[in-house]
């Protein structure tokens, strides 16, 4: 296993389109050790793309069991090729993000996904995910996407005008 | 750094930023963290901006442009610098039908329970007639969210509508 390096704005790799994997081969898993080591190593991540460590490849890791207050999750994944095939609703949110050291932003995000996946062994695989996981695996297909956070920043009034239209929603939202 | 924190405000029209920071470029200066927004028709500046220069050669690099955009202007030396950031833990939503003291009496519950407010952005909105007060804070607190909802819960006997939410900021 080794710590890899984490690539910080403005490096330009974090903006490519990531490749599908094709190979499921012991030197995936060998990488994914190392993605893992890497983002357990760094402050606090939920998650970690493998584009973030310079490999263009479609591959995240999601953890949200740790948060600090206990949100729905599906536990440790590892999703290879993961792809979002159904959208539902939206929420703000604020994320940061391990290439993007000292900043903190507001994001929209869906607030219920279908996302499927292909595990290091290439088995397909379906979740259903909501809130703040939703958010997390919205968050890394992004990165295999080449976008970052920073690319989906809304404006600080933004909430305040969404609350004009939608107050009553979001109420239930939070609730 | 030596950064002077440096206030504009004036009435909006398009080319206030472009000028004002251009001026401050050509002078040498550097910029630091910024807000800048209209409000009721006016637009404001503030911002961190240190060139090395006095407190005077900066004024008098801003004065022909703040002239020429009838925009009025502070500057004053500052203590602090970059990378403070503070992230915050609570988000706390208001509305209500506008009237005096809801800002006051909001925030002055959020101070008891040692609530330290790190953004603030309010409006008034609906029209002159039946007026709606909408209030978003972000903020940063020790004390639980049961204190801050205890805290907060009279003024729903005033028909402030307060909502208050942890906020759990992504890393990813």
């Amino acid at each position: 296993m080794a710590m890899l390096e984490i690539l910080q704005l403005p490096d330009p790799r974090l903006k490519e389109v990531a490749e599908e994997v094709t190979r499921f081969d012991e030197e995936l898993k060998a990488f994914i050790a190392d993605l893992e080591e890497t983002r357990q190593a760094g402050p606090a991540a939920v998650g970690i793309a493998a584009p973030q460590v310079g490999r263009s490849q479609r591959i995240v890791i999601l953890d949200c069991s740790k948060t600090k207050k206990p949100v729905e999750n599906h536990g440790h994944l590892i999703l290879v090729n993961p792809e979002i095939i159904e959208w539902d609703g939206f929420e703000l949110g604020r994320e940061g993000c391990l290439s993007v050291p000292d900043y903190t932003g507001n994001v929209i995000r869906a607030e219920r996904i279908k996302v499927r996946s292909q595990d290091p062994q290439g088995e397909n695989h379906e979740f259903e995910m909501v809130g703040f996981e939703a958010r997390a695996l919205q968050h890394e297909v992004d990165h295999l996407d080449g976008i970052l956070f920073i690319d989906r920043l809304v404006s600080r009034r933004t909430d305040l005008f969404q609350r004009k239209v939608y107050q009553k929603g979001s109420k239930k939202r939070d609730a | 750094m030596n950064w002077q924190m440096l206030t504009l405000v004036g009435e909006d029209q398009p080319g206030i930023v472009a000028r004002v920071t251009d001026a401050l470029y050509r002078g040498g200066c550097t910029l630091g963290e910024t807000s800048m927004i209209r409000l009721g028709g006016n637009f404001t500046i503030m911002m961190m901006v240190d060139g090395g220069q006095s407190e005077q050669a900066l004024a008098s690099m801003i004065a022909p442009v703040a002239d020429q955009l009838q925009l009025k202007f502070h500057l004053d030396p500052m203590h602090g610098g970059l990378h403070r950031h503070r992230v915050p833990n609570y988000q706390v939503r208001v509305n209500g039908a506008d009237r005096a003291g809801i800002v006051a009496k909001v925030t002055g519950a959020l101070a008891e329970c040692g609530f330290n407010i790190l953004e603030l952005a309010s409006d008034v909105v609906g029209d002159s007639a039946k007026p709606v007060y909408i209030m978003t804070i972000q903020g940063y607190a020790e004390a639980e969210i049961e204190r801050l909802e205890a805290a907060l819960k009279p003024l729903a006997a005033e028909e402030i509508d307060v909502h208050v939410s942890a906020i759990e900021t992504l890393i990813g």
